[in-house]
């Protein structure tokens, strides 16, 4: 009679349906329409045709394309890399610095993490150029007998403050994220590592590291999942630009979508986006399971 | 040998103390320049150095940005967004975690994978199709296009979410409220939402911030400028007024900063968990 009860099929419909329902018609059935649209060229106002597999034989050849996608990787690889180190270096100095005065700090360096992007773009774009008055990073490197530079003029300096900015806006949320890993690291392993004369550095180098690889890694996988889709930062700061020195590919999307109205391209782009993701997050989480088996 | 130690020590502790100075100063000090510079003239802003201190505080910017940008319209359309997304994502979804963790019928793990697959997929997949559902069917020039496409991106971390915490709880509970003759519906309403309170809210907390701070979806779906959300309608003011007006601006960036501070000083314990826990979103 409990079975009967927990199988209830009028309650599963009221209760799973509507969920199910806005799902599978808000996102499932988009994401298959796209890999229609993604064999046409074309908008609603110009009318479609088909064109096969040529928007993705186009994609591999299209500089623009090639372009956005070496600066998506490259962002993602170099904040990834940026937010997991130095979040672990703020979990371990919540943990054995600050100790349990930690709570505050904890929560000021985190508050970054909640600020709308949009404001914190255009925060930095202050801080490192305003017009004439040039912000507080050349006073900086005024101070330091340095010259001026003119940071959102290249290429290269947009994107140093694009990866300075988000290191700043999201390292209070990896430390949290690993101190909570690194808590879980029970006391006595800690106290039987100290009695066998591991301390400072080589206890964090033998001890600590090793067991917390396992949040280390679901760490890098979440980062790569977030920065591999990197849009309102690099709009927001400088327009993607100067040019499209900075756009990456779910900007080229928008812009190719709904600037230039190509809605079979920008499906391409788009479905090109989905699979660097999946593959990313496959190979790291197959290469973690090996390592685990392994030991 | 002793009191080498304890001058080891005492270097040691002036370097972490000066390294969580640091910490502080690169943390706290762009958030307090801008709040500063939204209390500056645009005389100030040519004449004084960038890390001056505003000269007096009247609130003028914000007066005009206020009248410029059209800032309380745009806060009040981010709410009607916000809102009834929220509401739809929780409900919604917490009504699928249960049915999909405590009730028995066959299929639910492949609708529990169905649901998870669509955390990893970037909203770059659904934009234009959408675009062209909601054209179609009459929808734009309104905010639903937004609240029904921030329902279904928040639904499958809710749901995945609102099921794991559900098996956390002893089955026994549901088991013996059947035995008792409760309808599944009615132990929903009775037992699972009070039990959950805590849950929901931190589920509440990572769908807020990422519909209150996104831009993408708010982008694609504003097609006049009387439905931009506080984040799109800051840079159309940033791209119109930004080279121009400074005060006004900084003082629009510091609202949108300050209003989440405000949230952020009373919930913040709340909010730091829910994000942990909510990590899985991409």
């Amino acid at each position: 009679m409990v079975k009967k009860v927990l199988g209830d099929r009028r309650a599963i419909a009221t209760l799973l349906l509507p969920a199910m329902a806005i799902y599978v018609l808000a996102k499932l059935v988009p994401i298959a329409w796209s890999f229609g649209l993604s064999l046409f060229s074309g908008n609603p106002l110009r009318g479609f045709k088909f064109v096969g597999v040529q928007n993705f034989v186009k994609f591999a050849s299209d500089p623009a394309a090639l372009k956005a996608t070496q600066v998506t990787l490259t962002y993602a690889f170099v904040v990834t890399i940026g937010q997991v180190v130095l979040g672990y270096l703020l979990a371990l100095l919540y943990l054995f610095v600050l100790k349990n005065a930690s709570s505050t700090i904890r929560a000021i360096v985190f508050f970054p993490t909640v600020l709308p992007t949009v404001s914190v773009a255009l925060l930095f774009r202050g801080f490192f150029a305003i017009g004439d008055n040039q912000g507080p990073a050349n006073s900086l490197l005024n101070a330091m007998g340095q010259p001026s530079l003119e940071f959102l003029g290249s290429g290269m300096g947009t994107f140093f403050v694009a990866v300075m900015m988000e290191l700043w806006r999201s390292m209070g949320f990896y430390a949290i994220l690993l101190y909570a890993g690194l808590v879980d690291i029970s006391n006595e392993t800690l106290e039987s590592a100290r009695m066998d004369g591991a301390s400072g550095f080589r206890l964090v180098r033998h001890i600590v590291v090793p067991l917390s690889l396992p949040i280390l890694l679901s760490s890098v996988i979440f980062s790569l999942n977030a920065t591999l889709k990197v849009f309102d930062g690099l709009l927001a700061l400088n327009n993607g630009g100067p040019g499209t020195e900075t756009t990456p590919l779910t900007l080229f999307m928008y812009l190719t979508s709904f600037q230039y109205a190509e809605y079979g391209y920008g499906s391409t782009i788009a479905i090109a986006l989905t699979l660097l993701c999946l593959v990313f997050t496959l190979v790291i989480f197959r290469s973690s399971r090996r390592d685990i088996t392994q030991n | 040998m002793r009191s080498s130690l304890r001058i080891r020590n005492q270097i040691g502790r002036i370097f972490s103390v000066a390294g969580i100075v640091l910490l502080l100063i690169v943390v706290v000090y762009p958030q307090f320049w801008m709040i500063a510079g939204a209390f500056k003239t645009q005389a100030e802003f040519f004449n004084n150095p960038s890390w001056a201190l505003p000269e007096s505080l009247n609130l003028d910017n914000f007066v005009l940005a206020f009248k410029q940008a059209n800032l309380g319209q745009m806060y009040l359309n981010s709410a009607l967004v916000t809102f009834p997304s929220l509401f739809f994502i929780l409900s919604l979804g917490v009504a699928a975690g249960y049915v999909l963790e405590v009730m028995v019928f066959r299929g639910r793990n492949t609708l529990l994978l169905m649901f998870l697959a669509g955390i990893m997929v970037p909203g770059q997949m659904i934009l234009v199709p959408l675009f062209m559902f909601y054209f179609r069917v009459g929808l734009t020039n309104s905010l639903w296009p937004m609240i029904i496409t921030y329902t279904a991106m928040g639904l499958p971390l809710t749901v995945f979410l609102m099921a794991t915490y559900f098996r956390a709880l002893p089955r026994e509970i549901f088991e013996a409220a059947t035995m008792d003759g409760a309808s599944m519906i009615r132990s929903f309403f009775s037992i699972g939402l009070p039990l959950m309170r805590n849950a929901i809210v931190t589920v509440a907390m990572v769908e807020f911030f990422s519909i209150w701070n996104d831009l993408l979806i708010a982008l694609t779906f504003t097609t006049k400028s009387s439905l931009a959300t506080i984040q799109v309608g800051l840079l159309a003011f940033s791209d119109e007024f930004g080279s121009i007006q400074y005060g006004p601006l900084f003082a629009a960036i510091s609202m949108n900063i300050l209003v989440v501070l405000v949230f952020y000083i009373f919930l913040n314990r709340q909010i730091m968990a829910g994000l942990a826990s909510g990590s899985l979103k991409g």
